[in-house]
């Protein structure tokens, strides 16, 4: 009997399996050949565009010809501005919801719920929330630091959330055993928690650099379409995206240059993707164990 | 204090009378402790003494209120939210549980273990580093004398000595138990409890784990939560009987190891004891 049954249960699940196996294999392939197909474009129309010349030069005639060297500093200083402001309020946020909030209090629960609505809203209505309170409320006018202080709220909720993941993740007997040890609670955090915490940060890091880098709709309303090599972060500066986004939809004849953008663009993420995830395994890896 | 070397045999047990190498003075007296998580009794109303350099085991069935009991004299208590406290201990004259005292100085005469191993995701070294330094100890040479002493109490320094960099994890269970035994001793508490130390080790790691403690007899108060009756009766000095009544932990039964384990009062404690009950 026990035979039978094998034999039947066999007969019944192979062509179920066989179909499993055919379609779980045929998404992962065309996940896949979609992206090679966008790199491969990118590539073909792209690279041979690139030279040290592109990546300094200034863009000439709207960007027809020319390089993208204002754009690549508006870019770093936007991003830079973005990161300098999120880091700090995102930790210290992640530290308190983690350490210092239960999961189950009123104050936790409203800030998570907030920052979970805040990571939804659509980037042009954080735009024009920019344009609103950075541009005209502060005055601070179409500027890098416009961008990147929007940036920066778009960037928040990703980093808090992963960050705060990250410190919920530490093994209680982390705390419990620093503590039966007499280390108060700030040296814990800095020394036990926070780098335990720091690949779900980095994590974090990378959605939200992500996020900020190929962000278009919500620096067209903040730090404007100036493609001139900027003076100060009071000066209005083209983000790499909006360039590309410009090249392609306003400037005819731009489509050889905007290709090339792109691939920087991408490359510049895969690199930032690469650094973190290479940082996570092994680089603090091996700090936190050894020193 | 001069820490002689451990010794290669199992020492012989006095098990005529009150115990031989412990002092018999007191060190800890709790008197009607409770303590409640949320509205939840762990346990009620459990009053005895802790004697000086001795080995104090608690035994009882799971779910009775020892580990919780053991987290009351380090105020670990703290970190457990809805975890309401009430009743007295005193250490000599400190008042434990007053909200004024000294939390960081008590968890230094009082150290810690527990059923995991649990050592930091650091090396070896900074794993007994660590502690010593954030409790102001600076100098370098001193420090380093310190390590090695604690892993030497431990009989890991042997072991150890060469790869003192290599991450604290990739250490055997026994071995981890052990550096975390030799990371509270290295703050050089008056005090040790330790919850089930040796649960989680095999046989052969326990039985090493069993010897050190044994060792420590004397020089350090102990307070150790243990399920294996075998191990209480082979270390004990004084045993104390815990047992769930009325939905609540309580103390039933007190004395020296010998008088609990040959010649329980409790009819529970005896049920107990000869694996009738539990």
């Amino acid at each position: 009997m026990g035979e039978d049954r094998v034999e039947t249960l066999n007969r019944t699940q192979n062509p179920r399996e066989w179909l499993a196996t055919v379609l779980v294999w045929g998404a992962a392939t065309l996940v896949t050949a979609i992206f090679s197909w966008l790199l491969g474009d990118i590539l073909w129309h792209g690279l041979s565009h690139i030279s040290w010349a592109f990546l300094t030069a200034p863009p000439e005639n709207a960007g027809r010809r020319g390089g993208i060297g204002p754009i690549l500093v508006s870019t770093a200083l936007i991003l830079g501005v973005c990161l300098a402001v999120s880091l700090p309020i995102g930790i210290g946020t992640a530290i308190l919801l983690a350490e210092f909030t239960s999961a189950q209090s009123l104050f936790g629960r409203v800030t998570r719920r907030s920052l979970d609505v805040l990571a939804g809203v659509p980037s042009i209505v954080v735009g024009l929330f920019g344009n609103a309170f950075f541009c005209k409320a502060l005055g601070l006018g179409f500027s890098i630091l416009s961008g990147g202080l929007t940036l920066a709220c778009m960037v928040l909720p990703i980093l808090i959330r992963s960050t705060e993941e990250g410190f919920r993740a530490v093994p209680v007997s982390y705390r419990l055993s620093a503590a039966s040890l007499g280390l108060s609670r700030t040296t814990t955090l800095l020394h036990l928690l926070l780098p335990a915490a720091v690949p779900s940060l980095l994590v974090g890091l990378v959605l939200g650099i992500g996020r900020a880098i190929a962000e278009t709709a919500a620096l067209i309303f903040t730090s404007g379409y100036v493609d001139r090599m900027p003076e100060s972060l009071l000066d209005s500066g083209r983000a790499l995206s909006i360039h590309i986004f410009d090249l392609s939809m306003n400037v005819s004849g731009g489509d050889a240059n905007a290709y090339a953008s792109s691939l920087v663009l991408v490359v510049l993420l895969l690199a930032i993707n690469g650094t973190a995830s290479w940082l996570a395994n092994y680089g603090l890896h091996r700090k936190i164990v050894t020193i | 204090m001069p820490i002689e070397p451990i010794a290669e045999s199992r020492p012989q047990h006095p098990f005529n009378g009150e115990p031989a190498d412990c002092k018999s003075h007191l060190f800890i007296d709790v008197n009607r402790l409770s303590l409640h998580y949320g509205e939840k009794p762990a346990f009620q109303d459990v009053s005895m003494s802790i004697k000086k350099g001795c080995i104090t085991a608690l035994v009882g069935p799971s779910g009775c209120g020892k580990t919780s009991f053991l987290t009351c004299l380090n105020r670990l208590t703290d970190l457990i939210a809805g975890c309401r406290v009430s009743g007295r201990i005193t250490l000599d004259s400190l008042d434990v549980l007053a909200p004024q005292a000294d939390v960081i100085r008590l968890r230094r005469r009082i150290g810690m273990i527990f059923q995991k191993p649990n050592p930091f995701p650091l090396s070896i070294r900074r794993n007994l580093e660590f502690p010593l330094r954030e409790h102001g100890l600076r100098d370098r040479q001193q420090i380093a004398q310190r390590v090695e002493t604690a892993l030497r109490d431990v009989g890991l320094w042997d072991e150890v000595k060469d790869r003192l960099g290599s991450p604290a994890l990739t250490l055997s269970g026994g071995q981890q138990q052990r550096l975390c035994i030799a990371r509270a001793l290295a703050l050089s508490p008056e005090m040790l409890l330790m919850d089930e130390p040796c649960s989680a080790l095999d046989p052969l790691s326990s039985g090493v784990v069993e010897d050190l403690i044994v060792n420590l007899r004397g020089r350090y108060t102990i307070l150790i939560v243990t399920h294996n009756l075998a191990q209480a009766r082979r270390i004990a000095d004084y045993a104390a009987v815990f047992w769930v009544q009325n939905g609540a932990g309580r103390l039933i039964e007190t004395g020296t190891a010998r008088q609990v384990f040959d010649e329980p009062r409790d009819p529970l404690t005896a049920a107990y004891i000869s694996g009738m009950r539990g």
